[in-house]
């Protein structure tokens, strides 16, 4: 994206397409990170997603929403899938699905929760919300624009946070919720700690559970982000 | 598309001959799904409001629009992320009631749904008239709450729910179609679930 054809990447009409898994890993027991090759790839934005779809013999199907994790000029697309139990296409992709399988695939879709790569913006992610922020610390990165972002990044444990080095590397504001690592006492993310990342931010995204949402956009709203400078991307258990 | 090594259908299929192509039956679930912050809005500052190509535009308050004929929906609806959930109840009213009240001139053919959050989403008329549409207040029996659209949210259950703006304040009618809020970032402009016309590019 460092062309002048900013204005139709990751903007038009996508269709199926087909996409091959290269690699997957566990960076945790509940999760699996997927690295796939795509046919007749388009580019894409830090924040977007991909859907995929899985086909049964009877022709049924299943998809659901991933975000990307991977920065657009990364030869491969990264997914990092929670495996929720009774997760219709979550399970599959954790426990059936190997290297070298083909599945359906579709985007870059979403033009609302994207970074355009210069305005100044905090991400404030939960879980693995944290996945579009890693896109946007890569992109970051290529561009040499890393102080344009700063990420505070919770989770419970950091058994359970993906992406630590790369985090760490970013600076990163970590919460642990259940884990007094490093001397912060436990918890979620409070004013104080969000407060002097939040001076000179334009946009905030918000990336995560339901609860998590509404727990971000209170804090966001309480530190003085005005709503509208508030972009979210909640997932539900849809497995 | 080439089968998925390894998948077999796992969830029901719902009731018959009611769930789309590409949903799934999210049971007693209803997922929280929306782009902004969840606003805090009182029913006593309330207002809906229907305007643009009209004879007579008209505002309603809470109370008022309490005393317009109650009109109720009783079935499923269906969110572009792929759930599905079945026999649902609404109760408000029917957008037909307001648009008697307002009077749509001839030229009118198209409605832009405006939510006091800034959300929009662009609808035919003819997708919110004839008992297709309602702007509703009740969730089975209770108080629709705050994320989910309250106090008042548009309902169009027919198209993927995206187009049913939550906190809903206002339906503006013109003559030419533009893109809502989703309509300019990606998605399909009618949205038909039985058509799968989930994002641009679906027929």
């Amino acid at each position: 994206m460092t062309d002048g054809s900013f204005a139709s990447v990751g903007v038009g009409a996508t269709s199926w397409t087909t996409g091959r898994i290269i690699s997957k890993d566990f960076p945790a027991p509940h999760l699996v990170r997927l690295r796939m090759h795509v046919d007749d790839r388009q580019r894409h934005w830090p924040g977007q997603h991909y859907l995929i779809r899985l086909r049964a013999p009877d022709d049924y199907t299943a998809q659901r929403s991933y975000s990307l994790a991977s920065d657009d000029s990364d030869p491969l697309v990264e997914f990092l899938v929670e495996r929720l139990p009774d997760g219709e296409v979550s399970e599959f992709l954790a426990d059936v699905a190997e290297v070298g399988d083909v599945l359906e695939l579709r985007g870059p879709i979403g033009r609302w929760f994207r970074w355009d790569t210069y305005t100044p913006a905090l991400c404030l992610v939960g879980g693995t919300g944290l996945v579009p922020a890693v896109s946007m610390i890569r992109a970051a990165r290529r561009l040499d624009r890393s102080d344009l972002l700063r990420v505070v990044a919770v989770a419970r444990s950091p058994e359970e946070l993906p992406y630590a080095d790369e985090l760490a590397r970013a600076g990163a504001t970590i919460a642990y919720t259940r884990d007094g690592t490093g001397g912060r006492p436990p918890g979620p993310p409070t004013a104080d700690e969000i407060g002097p990342l939040l001076a000179g931010a334009e946009l905030a995204y918000v990336c995560g559970s339901s609860r998590f949402a509404e727990f971000a956009e209170g804090l966001l709203i309480a530190s003085g982000v005005s709503p509208e400078a508030i972009r979210v991307e909640r997932f539900g258990v849809t497995g | 598309m080439p089968v998925t090594r390894g998948f077999r259908r796992r969830r029901p299929d719902g009731p018959e001959g009611r769930l789309p192509p590409g949903q799934y039956d999210t049971g007693a679930g209803w997922p929280v799904l929306t782009a902004e912050a969840t606003p805090r809005i009182e029913r006593e500052s309330w207002t809906i409001g229907v305007d643009g190509l009209v004879g007579e535009p008209t505002t309603w308050t809470w109370d008022e629009v309490q005393q317009l004929p109650r009109s109720s929906y009783n079935g499923d609806i269906h969110c572009v992320t792929t759930w599905s959930k079945f026999d649902v109840v609404f109760a408000g009213v029917s957008v037909d009631t307001l648009l008697a009240a307002a009077e749509p001139q001839p030229e009118a053919a198209f409605v832009m749904a405006h939510s006091s959050t800034g959300y929009t989403t662009n609808l035919p008329l003819a997708d919110v008239t004839g008992g297709k549409a309602w702007v509703v207040w009740e969730f089975d029996g209770r108080p629709l709450t705050a994320e989910h659209g309250g106090p008042v949210r548009l309902l169009v259950p027919h198209l993927y729910f995206w187009k049913s703006a939550k906190w809903i304040s206002r339906l503006e009618l013109t003559a030419t179609d533009r893109p809502g809020f989703w309509e300019s970032n990606g998605y399909h402009d009618r949205g038909d679930p039985w058509l799968e016309q989930r994002y641009q590019g679906d027929p």
